[in-house]
């Protein structure tokens, strides 16, 4: 499994890539393997912010369903549109094609408590 | 918790490991989807080694499997299968079961893993006729090779021609073992469950020698996952999901198994009075054009008021649409009707069709 070095985490097993205030989230290599094929992903196409924290959307796999959990409050500024007809996506690219939002962040002290990947390897017991 | 004969291979070939039943059983190996799909087009394995083999012995064996089960097993010969279940005398389902006849002084009943104690101590409970019974679960491997390739796989593993008929099973012996191998499955494909007894390497060296014969078929593992989208997709009920104790067969879709009209069985009387008195629910498929995925427990809606729920659903991988089974009240359960499925407090229009989902 894999997990990048320049990501920040979620304990709810996501990750943010950071580029100024812009950050880009999706769901980590481990939560796609335990989630397994994933069928859908329901993000309201009219969200247009979110809050750190809280749920905005859900994830549809095989087994299970699994709510999306913002890494940090902002403007959402796109939602992938790969993902309405290509969510396997998500399981074959979590970290590029399987991205779900891109945040504008509102507060940059909110990424503080996020994990690095070593944190989040510890977290997970890998 | 148990482990089954093929267990140090699933390990080995890396696959996804839940508990299920009180076993350490593959959940999915490469993925659920590819599994599902291999199965549909050309051959997978499964190891079903959790399911429970129970064995009736005695003159009255027959008189026995009469009466704890609900099909008519005196129309069984040697060599045949029936799927059958077991009631309680309210109607409710014990479990639903396969019955081998393997002679007229031996039966052998296949039950659901999840309720295997259960399922003897009612056969124990309800021995009136002094049967000898054995619970030879944990002896027994069990194999299926399911798919339209199957037969040609197998073939090449079996010292006789594999010319069998569904619901008919035959011995053989595959990699020096003598296996029972019957033409039965739970996909709706051209398929085979291979019984054997035998430790991890015997094990071992079957499943090798089936994964060798079907090289040239990319034979696949499939995992509890594949194989409860497959039959769902046909429609099959699951024990648990679809029928359990408060469901009773004919409500199920399964009065095509309730013989009403052989001698006196566990739960005859009450099914008659059900029959006479009219269903209040029906067990029903429904598809929808949404993009939802329905879910075990969710609530079926006609008008804002509900009307019944669904007992298993996914994304078919073959039609890549939502199925589900779910029980209706009786007056809203025909094919074509609109309902809505109400997915966490938002409803989504669904429609009643006929079973199975696939047409074979």
């Amino acid at each position: 499994m894999n997990f990048p070095s320049n990501l920040k985490y979620t304990k709810e097993h996501e990750w943010v890539l950071v580029e100024e205030n812009i950050g880009i989230m999706g769901i980590t290599d481990y939560a796609q393997g335990e989630l397994g094929d994933v069928v859908f992903v329901d993000i309201d196409p009219s969200l247009s912010a979110v809050t750190k924290g809280e749920s905005f959307g859900s994830i549809e796999a095989v087994k299970t369903v699994s709510d999306l959990y913002a890494p940090c409050s902002g403007k959402i500024i796109e939602i992938n549109k790969l993902l309405a007809d290509n969510p396997e996506v998500v399981n074959s690219d979590p970290y590029g094609q399987g991205w779900m939002v891109k945040i504008e962040i509102s507060d940059l002290n909110e990424l503080n408590d996020l994990l690095d990947a070593e944190e989040y390897k510890k977290l997970i017991g890998q | 918790m148990k482990k089954t004969a093929f267990y140090p291979i699933h390990q080995k070939i890396g696959a996804k490991i839940v508990e299920f039943a009180g076993y350490l059983m593959p959940v999915q190996y490469s993925s659920i989807i590819a599994e599902h799909k291999a199965v549909r087009n050309s051959v997978g394995v499964f190891d079903v080694s959790h399911m429970g083999e129970i064995f009736i012995r005695g003159e009255n064996a027959l008189k026995f499997v009469q009466n704890i089960t609900i099909n008519d097993a005196s129309k069984l010969f040697p060599g045949k299968v029936q799927y059958s279940a077991m009631c309680y005398p309210d109607g409710g389902i014990v479990d639903d079961l396969l019955v081998y006849k393997i002679s007229d002084g031996e039966y052998m009943l296949v039950v659901n893993a999840s309720n295997m104690e259960k399922d003897f101590n009612w056969m124990v409970e309800n021995n009136l006729f002094g049967v000898e019974l054995i619970n030879a679960s944990d002896d027994y491997s069990l194999l299926a090779v399911q798919g339209p390739n199957s037969k040609e796989v197998l073939t090449k593993v079996c010292q006789s021609p594999l010319e069998m008929e569904y619901y008919y099973f035959k011995y053989d012996c595959i990699a020096d073992t003598d296996v029972l191998i019957s033409r039965t499955g739970y996909t709706g494909e051209l398929g085979y469950e291979i019984y054997f007894r035998g430790d991890e390497s015997t094990a071992a060296k079957i499943w090798d020698a089936v994964f060798n014969a079907g090289k040239d078929y990319n034979i696949q593992p499939v995992g509890l996952g594949a194989r409860d989208s497959l039959r769902l997709e046909m429609g099959y009920c699951l024990y648990g999901n679809d029928i359990d104790k408060s469901t009773n067969p004919l409500e199920a879709g399964l009065g095509w198994i309730t013989k009403l009209n052989k001698d006196s069985f566990i739960g005859k009387d009450e099914l008659i009075k059900v029959k006479e008195e009219g269903l209040r629910r029906k067990l029903v498929g429904f598809t929808s054009n949404e993009k939802i995925f329905p879910r075990h427990g969710y609530a079926l809606m006609f008008s804002g008021k509900n009307i019944g729920y669904i007992t298993s659903g996914t994304v078919s991988p073959i039609l890549e649409k939502p199925i589900a089974l779910g029980y209706l009240e009786v007056e809203y359960a025909f094919p074509g009707n609109k309902v809505d499925i109400s997915i966490r407090g938002k409803e989504f229009p669904a429609e009643v069709v006929t079973l199975p989902f696939i047409k074979k």
